[in-house]
């Protein structure tokens, strides 16, 4: 069962090789990427199968035992977390067969998706800061890669301001890896939960604790450093987007999940604590603010990630089990939500002609199906039962109310009405309006002019996930159950601690 | 700017500079080198020769794409992990096997695993030095 | 020795910090550079510097010889090095590809995608 956990990075791995291998051959890199998706989703599912009946699993790398060696640890988090990807990966694998050109695919477009796929996943998994580190690094050159494929001018210009920010926000993590083992001499998870509470010398604790979130917040862009998303994530072609937008922002929420509820609990970084709090509300605020003025569909999507972002830091901050849990299943929503949306206005530009809502109108005059499809992830997100999002916003709420904040819950509400205006205007402006040409004929769209495959490849990634979004709000306890049990598990490390040390092959 | 001394030299060095880095990459494992030192000297090799005689004669002499040598790297690497997947013991877990012959003595996946590291390092700073002069060239 | 580094570490974080604030494209990837440089330093000073000999265990002996150095932030900052290498090339292509498409290297002038569809300057 432990040798599972090394198959959600082996898997990738093996199949970018495979590619690249045969280099040419992009009908088989198609299909290579969507059979390896497929498996990564069933080895997923062992795991979390495997995670919910023995308990939290751990994996020493070279048989070196922790806390010298590398841990591979999944826990319900990690599970929950691979699990997702894979969904996310397979959907992305399908879209992309539809929409992304030969041209990139030449160069190396499957292969790089499946590094990142790798990175992602083996940032969930490790039980080590410094591989943590590693696994961010991966993933994040897969994406400056992705991010430039094509270079278009506004790729490039993108591309600066992302990778400039994140190197930065990777020097700062390298700074805080090196004073947090200094103070502690160990790099591993568990180890670093029992030793930081029995430190002597704990003043540089705060400081440690505060250049962590910084990275994190860099990378997972919550209020004053995300100035890099909104620049950058509307430039590539809308699979990567779509990619990036569910999945490289929350591996940052995740490591700020397990580092500030496992490794600093609320007694070692009050401060951090606080500032996560606030920082989340005014993440919310600012986000959802950016995306109100917006009018090219992506570019307000991508704002809607950095105010999604803040409802997740909001409810990791108050630190109690159900905010915990709230802020989980908020996660799980979002991810499949958003990448959904993002999907949504790929397709919408090759029905309309364009990205930008002035420009285009008169979708469900054509295409009632695709409103259908359209308003099941945005009411999602937006939060209207019984869809996804209205437990998550009330799971956080009620959690912000325990907690007695009420500022914070007012702010959250606030937005949570300006969500559901944003995702209202999309709907008015791209599906209801009539077309601003008034003798715009949809038989010419480029969507119209598709193969029945392509077709396909576009609309299946939408229903699948729409489905998903459904399910989750209509058969909602199951999943809730198994948030929950991964907030208890975060919050009472002790088991975790225990199969990390004891975990061998 | 070509050079006749630089040329003729760089011809010789290159055989001995990539001789040294196979020297360098197996006593990497209990002494100071390794793949990763390994796979820099061979590229800086081919760097050298490329600098003396151009970009064609250096890719020409390197006879495949340098892409090709990071995939190969990466495929090399990959396969030392297998055995400890297959004999039931830890991830990545070294193993060895004594061949009994007195001059190369053990040999193991960590070997096969550095093996890996040096042609992915020779590929991919090749790959960046080429393409840099081929962009220079434009 | 320690006090030494810490100085040479506080001036490679602060002129690192000013070159990442200048517009030129050039200058930030020096920047970005000294950046890494700092922190690849910084884990070598904190991980405490002691002069020993290697960790191996001598022939004949059956554990490591007091004082030895510690091997640990030796292998984060080799590490460290190693992505760096590949992380800095990158960027320096992308930067370089980035002046030869947008004619410019000033980062100021690159606002485009900063900026609302339609709106001015």
């Amino acid at each position: 069962m432990n040798r599972m956990l090394m198959m959600p990075v082996l898997l990738p791995f093996a199949t970018a090789i495979l590619m690249l291998l045969f280099q040419r051959k992009i009908v088989l890199h198609r299909i290579l990427g969507v059979l390896s998706t497929t498996l990564l989703g069933v080895t997923a599912l062992i795991l979390l199968h495997g995670v919910m009946r023995e308990g939290t699993l751990a994996l020493q790398i070279g048989g070196w035992d922790a806390p010298f060696g590398i841990t591979f640890v999944a826990d319900t988090l990690a599970a929950i977390m691979v699990a997702i990807t894979a969904i996310i990966g397979f959907t992305t694998a399908l879209y992309s067969i539809g929409t992304i050109n030969t041209e990139r695919e030449h160069y190396f477009y499957h292969p790089l998706m499946q590094l990142l796929l790798m990175g992602i996943n083996g940032a969930f998994l490790t039980g080590d800061i410094f591989n943590l580190y590693v696994w961010f690094e991966v993933m994040l050159i897969s994406s400056f890669v992705l991010l430039v494929l094509g270079s278009r001018p506004q790729q490039l210009e993108g591309a600066i301001k992302y990778v400039t920010l994140n190197l930065l926000s990777s020097a700062i993590f390298l700074a805080a890896v090196g004073i947090l083992y200094g103070m502690t001499g160990t790099l591993n998870m568990a180890d670093l939960a029992i030793r930081i509470p029995l430190l002597e010398h704990r003043e540089l604790l705060t400081v440690v604790a505060v250049l962590f979130l910084i990275t994190f917040g860099v990378k997972s862009a919550i209020f004053p450093l995300f100035f890099w998303l909104p620049a950058s994530y509307h430039t590539p072609p809308i699979a990567i987007s779509a990619m990036f937008a569910g999945l490289l922002t929350k591996v940052g929420v995740y490591a700020i999940i397990r580092f500030f509820t496992t490794i600093f609990t609320s007694t070692d970084a009050t401060l951090v604590h606080q500032l996560l709090l606030w920082s989340g509300g005014f993440t919310m605020v600012v986000g959802v603010l950016g995306a109100v003025a917006q009018y090219d569909v992506r570019k307000l999507l991508s704002f809607h990630i950095v105010s999604q972002i803040g409802y997740m830091i909001f409810s990791i901050a108050i630190q109690s089990p159900l905010a915990i849990a709230a802020g989980l299943f908020y996660m799980l929503h979002n991810i499949v939500a958003k990448t959904n949306l993002f999907y949504m206005s790929g397709l919408m530009r090759r029905i309309g002609g364009s990205y930008d809502l002035r420009k285009i109108g008169g979708i469900y005059d054509s295409y009632p199906l695709f409103g259908l499809l359209f308003l099941v992830p945005a009411l999602g997100l937006a939060g209207i039962p019984p869809l996804s999002g209205f437990w998550a916003k009330l799971l956080v709420i009620r959690s912000g109310l325990e907690a007695g904040e009420w500022w914070l819950v007012a702010i959250a509400l606030g937005v949570s009405m300006l969500t559901l205006f944003s995702m209202i205007k999309i709907w008015n402006e791209g599906f209801w309006k009539q077309h601003p040409q008034s003798d715009y004929d949809f038989a010419t769209s480029t969507y119209h002019h598709l193969g029945r495959l392509d077709k396909s490849m576009i609309i299946t990634p939408i229903v699948l996930l729409g489905l998903v979004t459904a399910v989750f709000g209509l058969w909602f306890e199951p999943f809730f159950t198994m948030a929950d049990h991964a907030a208890q598990e975060l919050l009472d490390p002790a088991n975790y601690i225990e199969s990390v040390r004891g975990g061998t092959l | 700017m070509y050079s006749v001394i630089l040329a003729t030299a760089s011809r010789y060095l290159l055989m001995l500079l990539l001789m040294f880095s196979v020297f360098l990459l197996f006593r990497g494992h209990n002494e100071p080198g390794g793949g990763f030192t390994g796979g820099l000297v061979a590229a800086s090799a081919y760097a050298l020769y490329f600098i003396a005689n151009g970009l064609d004669a250096a890719r020409s002499i390197l006879r495949v794409d340098p892409l090709r040598i990071v995939v190969a790297g990466l495929f090399v690497a990959m396969l030392s992990t297998l055995p400890s997947l297959f004999m039931g013991k830890a991830f990545m877990s070294g193993i060895w096997v004594d061949t009994g012959i007195a001059f190369i003595g053990k040999i193991g996946t960590p070997l096969l695993f550095d093996i890996g590291v040096y042609l992915l390092v020779l590929g991919i700073t090749l790959t960046i030095v080429f393409s840099l002069a081929e962009e220079d060239n434009r | 020795m320690t006090f030494l580094l810490a100085i040479i570490i506080g001036v490679l974080y602060a002129a690192g910090i000013y070159l990442l604030l200048r517009r030129s494209m050039v200058k930030v990837i020096f920047g970005l550079i000294f950046l890494g440089h700092a922190a690849n330093l910084m884990i070598f000073t904190v991980g405490r510097l002691t002069k020993g000999s290697p960790a191996f265990v001598p022939e004949g002996a059956s554990q490591v010889l007091e004082p030895f150095a510690d091997p640990l932030p030796q292998a984060l900052i080799l590490t460290a090095i190693v992505i760096g290498f590949g992380v800095q090339a990158f960027t320096i292509v992308l930067f370089k590809r980035t002046y030869l498409t947008l004619g410019t290297e000033d980062l100021d002038n690159m606002t485009s995608t900063d900026q609302l569809p339609g709106g001015k300057s």
